[in-house]
């Protein structure tokens, strides 16, 4: 069979490593390359998770990889990142994961405490996410090769009764609910790779968000339109693809956003903006505004969701654009990142 | 050109007269104070910190009378436009 | 934070942003510059233009050392790194500016040893731990950044460093705000000055624009305060017919300067006899190059450099934008072949420079009528 493929729109020479920052250069060979090459005709926004019929039932399916360094930082290492992201992908797509299948791409030379410490990680971080782990594969590649390991990880989950999410669903008026303190993951890297010279009391807060949004669509399922876990790129990343993909405006009330002063600070120093800094353990909802109230109690009541708040909402205007307000009136557009966060000195 | 930070001194250094560690916030880092030899900072003092460097000491006392000038702008104003109510006569040219 | 939150304080801006709405003569525009990138970069993350009235135009000045840089410099920092030798360093800053084979970004991707550094120090800590290799710092930056340079020189000297060097691409304030008072297409009322600069400098070297040019100049801070608490003072002298400089940053800015740094500077560099800059042409006495008796750490003495002039586009207005002739959205490219992805000039891709802050903060927010609304 001679599938006709179409035209490929994705026109950089080479692959950088902006292409890897979940921002618009992220963005750029997704959707030019890949999707139209292995998805073809598909007009779906992409997501976190795909939600597949298989014989009339539905399951959702996600994949991602993990090649974070270093291996071990304050608040975690690559295997709960691994656990915990695959969870999460599949949590904010509405899907309650029940097993994961594990690839480690190993570089030789790697000691095998270092693994095993990895390994008992994961366990570790799948038990707590009730999640079973299937089976994998493994690859060994020579010196130099793979940075001590690379993790990739599949997820299968079953719907969350009562969730339905999709961008269109989205309307003005609805608000939009963040889990906790943003910046604290990517914050933490950036310091656990020592190049900054900065220090800080400061850990990953890389967690299953599964029981928490468990909670939420308890009270508030109907209501909640969209879901995302904001990871490389940021919260800005994240709700510039909603704002895209809705075709509506999201308003910020910038003094809104919960920030650790740390995080705070350690951006300031280097010219970061939180909005743009990952995160591992936070997931954003856009929520009816009649169910917003309960939705945000649920999440105070449930362990690891007291800093939940609402940080903005949907308008009309101006379309496709994420906007930031702050207290005194002044307003600025909010982009994604081009490609990974760089400190500035001016 | 222009990033550069408040950041409070913590420690210094009495073999090294150019380092410092300053804190911002909760987040720490060493900083060059050589900028700063004819009048170095000691821990408590403030300063601006700008890649790596201490340009500057920060003075509270400036700050507070800056702030102060912010808050009364259109005080006088004010004060003015209440006087008026009372019909007392022409508003002034200003 | 300390000296950063209360002149965030909604209050204090409100109260300013009223009494400057109270001082303007509605039958007036204004056309204020703002010289330094920086400033230009805090005025559009804030939003302090939906606060001015209508009539106040906020022109953008040249301050932005990262956009006035030639592309052809850039070529030759990333000429000396072919050498698989050699580690080049620079700021955060410059990774994304685009030459003529690529940004260094770029560079980085195909191989070339290219390292991020937030301060000069980094980078000679950097040669002390590679003594194999050879550290290249491509330095930027006005009078601010400068003396931090000198005095890593002046270390790298002192301990006979043999594998670092520095290629000095510092440029003056000065000369950049006399070229924009030369140009005969400028209509600027008064300055918003530099704040940062000016710890170094100091307030004296701005008093000929006063007092030659009848222009007023307030040196400034960077928070939202300062930058409208600085307007006030500039409506206050234009209504009084006054032009003088004063210090509105003065808890930051000694009106002396700071001595030990333009001690560290003079011992370090010297005045070029000219220097090219983007947009702008050649200016005399503009840019700094290290002195001879540093010649063994001067980058430029040291490596052989193609030292091709590599000329901009010519759809590309990057010199009518850098001297506020121009706004960035009336530039051809703007928004189209120029983008901070694409970016063909380097006031794209600087987070200072105009047309980067405009895109990334303003030009998708083309709805008047967005309000604020209170959070729930």
């Amino acid at each position: 069979m001679n599938a006709v493929l179409p035209k490929i729109r994705f026109r950089d020479p080479q692959i950088e490593m902006a292409h890897g920052a979940g921002g618009k250069a992220s963005r750029r060979l997704v959707e030019d390359l890949f999707a139209p090459l292995l998805m073809g005709t598909s007009t779906e926004p992409l997501g976190d998770a795909a939600h597949i019929d298989v014989d009339g039932t539905r399951i959702a399916i996600t994949a991602d990889s993990f090649v974070v360094k270093p291996l071990r930082f304050p608040g975690g290492s690559i295997g709960e990142l691994a656990v915990n992201g695959t969870v999460n992908d599949l949590a904010v797509s509405g899907a309650r994961a029940q097993a994961l299948v594990v690839t480690y791409v190993l570089e030789a030379g790697l000691p095998s405490e270092v693994l095993e410490a990895e390994v008992r990680a994961m366990a570790t971080a799948a038990a707590c996410a009730s999640v079973k782990i299937a089976g994998g594969d493994t690859k060994v590649v020579e010196h130099g090769k793979a940075d001590s390991m690379y993790i990739t990880t599949a997820g299968i989950g079953r719907p969350i009764p009562g969730i339905e999410l999709s961008a269109a669903s989205v309307r003005p008026g609805d608000k939009v609910l963040l889990s906790g303190p943003i910046g604290d993951h990517g914050i933490t890297i950036l310091l656990a790779r020592g190049e900054l010279e900065l220090e800080a009391e400061l850990c990953s807060d890389t967690r299953s968000v599964l029981p928490l949004i468990e909670a939420m669509a308890r009270v508030a399922a109907p209501g909640i339109r969209w879901m995302r876990d904001p990871t490389r790129g940021g919260v800005a990343t994240s709700l510039n693809e909603l704002a895209r993909d809705c075709g509506l405006g999201v308003m910020l009330w910038e003094d809104a956003l919960p920030v650790r002063d740390t995080v705070r600070g350690a951006c300031e120093l280097l010219g970061l903006d939180p909005l743009h800094i990952a995160n591992e353990g936070q997931f954003l909802a856009i929520v009816a505004p009649q169910y917003a109230p309960a939705a945000l109690q649920a999440l105070h009541q449930s362990p690891g969701g007291s800093a939940a708040t609402i940080i903005g909402e949907i308008r009309e205007e101006p379309s496709g654009t994420l906007l930031g307000a702050n207290a005194y009136g002044g307003v600025r557009a909010i982009d994604m990142l081009v490609g990974d966060p760089l400190p500035r000195i001016c | 050109m222009c990033l550069a930070i408040p950041a409070k001194v913590v420690e210094l250094f009495p073999g090294e007269r150019s380092r410092a560690l300053v804190e911002v916030t909760g987040v720490r880092r060493h900083i060059d104070i050589g900028l700063l030899e004819d009048d170095p900072p000691v821990p408590g003092d403030w300063v601006l910190v700008h890649v790596g460097f201490a340009m500057s000491k920060i003075s509270e006392e400036q700050a507070l009378d800056q702030l102060q000038m912010l808050t009364m702008l259109g005080e006088s104003e004010a004060a003015l436009e209440e006087v008026q109510g009372y019909g007392l006569g022409e508003r002034a040219e200003t | 934070m300390k000296y950063v939150d209360e002149f965030r304080d909604a209050g204090v801006i409100t109260k300013a942003a009223d009494e400057i709405r109270r001082l303007v003569d509605p039958e007036r525009h204004y056309r204020f510059m703002e010289v330094c990138g920086g400033h230009t970069h805090a005025i559009y993350r804030f939003g302090l233009k939906d606060l001015l009235p209508p009539n106040i135009e906020l022109v953008h000045g040249p301050g932005c050392p990262v956009c006035v840089l030639p592309m052809g410099r850039i070529d030759d920092g990333l000429s000396m790194a072919r050498d698989p030798n050699v580690i080049f360093c620079a700021f955060g800053d410059m990774m994304r500016v685009p030459g003529a084979q690529g940004s260094p970004l770029q560079h980085k991707a195909r191989g070339v040893d290219v390292r991020i550094v937030y301060s000069p120090s980094d980078a000679l800590n950097l040669a002390r731990r590679n003594p194999d290799k050879h550290v290249m710092f491509f330095a930027i930056g006005f009078e601010t950044t400068a003396p931090s340079t000198a005095l890593v020189l002046m270390r790298a000297k002192a301990e006979g460093a043999p594998n670092f060097s520095v290629f000095s691409n510092h440029v003056t304030i000065i000369p950049a705000i006399r070229a924009i008072l030369d140009s005969p297409d400028m209509r600027i009322d008064a300055f918003i000055g530099p704040g940062h600069v000016s710890t170094v400098i100091g307030c004296r070297p701005y008093e000929w624009i006063a007092r030659n040019e009848g222009r007023p100049i307030v040196v400034t801070g960077f928070e939202p305060a300062d930058i409208l608490q600085s307007i006030v003072m500039l409506l206050h002298q234009m209504r009084a017919r006054e032009a003088k400089v004063e210090n509105q940053y003065k808890r930051v800015v000694p009106w002396e300067g700071n001595h030990a740094a333009l001690r560290a500077m003079a011992e370090v560099f010297e005045l070029r006899p000219y220097f090219e800059w983007r947009g702008m042409g050649f200016i005399s006495q503009s840019a700094l190059r290290i002195r001879e008796s540093y010649a063994q750490w001067d980058a430029e003495q040291r490596f052989q450099t193609p030292g091709v002039r590599v000329t901009d586009p010519k759809a590309a207005q990057c010199g009518e934008v850098l001297k506020g002739v121009l706004r960035p959205a009336q530039c051809k490219l703007f928004g189209k072949e120029c983008t901070p992805e694409s970016p063909v000039g380097a006031l794209m891709v600087s987070s200072e420079g105009s047309c980067a802050a405009y895109y990334n903060y303003e030009h998708r927010k083309h709805s008047p009528l967005t309000t604020i609304g209170a959070p729930a």
